[in-house]
């Protein structure tokens, strides 16, 4: 059974392909932050430790609601600064950039534990394996322990993009037209608030079902050569 | 900023941080409530028990919380016979619709880590009850809920963190909790670094003091000295 959208379909349509954009782009920083975040919570300087210990549980502290706000509104200033300075005049977050940032900060403080878990997991010998192949430190970085990486955080990110995914409906708040804001908007014309909520919602879910499948093909490209351990 | 304002407008942000303690306290407690007969159901070894409480589960965990949150407090109304039902008084006031929302929302996870829980108690405790003579019903009541409730405790703990970021959401559907009143009052002001800042520090602060009673009950539960066993 279709609901009848009143002529919304294509708003709704151009809405969900948004929300696939945000959260793709904040999922591309956050993997970044949380990279970095699990790099800092394990070097061997007490400060770097201090500083990724210190993003990840204020981050993940503070709602994702008042992030996004926090950095739509409370940039304002910073960012016009930052404009003046550089010389382009009214420089300004716009939703999307400020959605971005938002999620992609909030998703990467989670990120942090998950791949620091999974650098912990990979055997000291590898390490030792390409310092006596003599490959530099960088090296065994990106061609030994990344890639080995990317394997065992696959599950933890998987969970942790889907939490994104429904994120993205904070973003209405300040405005973007995602799929909530376009739902919102089409509420208002045609007093048929139900409807379009849950139409909504299984927009979500439809996409959730996609990210699942997505994720488990990834996961299973990332484990061949691996048999799974029987639970 | 200066600290006048911040004395001037702290009895405010503590209304506000009242507001989001019941709403995550009432939620996290019926929300318990509610998922020990769905968290039972739903590891039941009978398809048609496991089925309904699946469906609740998939859709509360699979859907933003905002959207949730809209169906209830703007979608409802859609409908006259809502309108014209008994229930009317509390669907319309956006506390009530937070906190049925909310409650609803929190009890399909707390039932997955309940599931969680139950299959991760060893068949041979569970064995050993019905040996002793325990029926199905007490060897639920005494051994696998107890033992369970141990093992979901830090899950639980978990949830109710998210919960209380959850909350911030109600301010969307004009509640004054923590975010709402922080929206508030630098609408007026025009100082939203300081006054977000202000509601950040507020959640940092709750969510420690949550985190050490946790700790607390693990310690009054004893859970730690089940590992290892």
């Amino acid at each position: 059974m279709i609901p009848d959208l009143h002529g919304f379909g294509p708003a709704l349509i151009a809405g969900t392909w948004m929300t696939i954009q945000l959260a793709l782009a904040s999922l591309a920083l956050g993997l970044v932050l949380g990279l970095l975040g699990a790099l800092a919570k394990t070097s061997p300087y007490a400060f770097f430790r201090w500083l990724g210990g210190t993003y990840s549980t204020i981050v993940r502290g503070v709602p994702e609601l008042l992030w996004v706000l926090l950095i739509y509104f409370g940039t304002v200033n910073l960012v016009r600064v930052i404009g003046e300075t550089v010389g382009i005049e009214n420089l300004a977050l716009s939703p999307f950039a400020a959605g971005t940032v938002a999620l992609g900060l909030c998703f990467g403080a989670y990120a942090t534990e998950v791949f620091r878990g999974a650098l912990l997991a990979i055997p000291r010998g590898h390490r030792e394996a390409g310092l006596a192949l003599g490959l530099g430190k960088r090296r065994i970085f990106w061609r030994l322990i990344l890639p080995q990486m990317w394997r065992i955080a696959l599950p933890g990110l998987g969970n942790l993009f889907m939490i994104l995914m429904k994120d993205t409906a904070l973003v209405s708040v300040i405005g973007l037209e995602e799929i909530m804001r376009r739902s919102q908007i089409a509420v208002t014309a045609s007093k048929e608030p139900f409807t379009f909520f849950l139409v909504a919602a299984f927009i979500y879910l439809g996409l959730t079902i996609v990210a699942m499948i997505g994720m488990h093909f990834l996961e299973r490209r990332a484990g061949r050569g691996f048999t799974r351990s029987a639970a | 900023m200066s600290w006048e304002l911040l004395i001037k407008w702290l009895p405010q942000f503590l209304d506000g941080a009242w507001l989001t303690l019941q709403l995550v306290g009432v939620s996290v407690i019926t929300g318990l409530i509610l998922a020990l007969p769905l968290g039972i159901a739903r590891s039941s070894r009978h398809l048609a028990v496991r089925a309904l409480p699946y469906g609740y589960i998939f859709f509360f965990r699979g859907t933003p919380l905002l959207v949730q949150l809209f169906l209830v407090y703007y979608g409802l109304a859609q409908f006259d016979v809502v309108r014209k039902s008994a229930l009317w008084p509390y669907l319309r006031d956006p506390y009530w619709c937070a906190i049925i929302t909310m409650t609803m929302h929190t009890a399909a996870y707390i039932a997955e880590i309940l599931r969680g829980a139950i299959q991760a108690v060893p068949p041979g405790e569970i064995e050993a009850a019905r040996a002793l003579g325990m029926s199905r019903s007490q060897a639920l009541l005494h051994i696998i809920l107890p033992r369970a409730a141990r093992i979901g405790l830090p899950a639980y703990s978990n949830e109710v963190i998210l919960m209380l970021k959850a909350s911030a959401l109600a301010s969307t559907i004009t509640l004054l909790e923590l975010t709402g009143m922080a929206r508030k009052i630098a609408a007026r002001t025009y100082m939203h670094e300081e006054m977000f800042l202000i509601a950040g520090v507020i959640y940092l602060v709750i969510a420690f003091v949550l985190m050490q009673g946790f700790k607390l009950l693990e310690r009054w539960l004893r859970v730690d000295a089940l590992h290892g066993r």
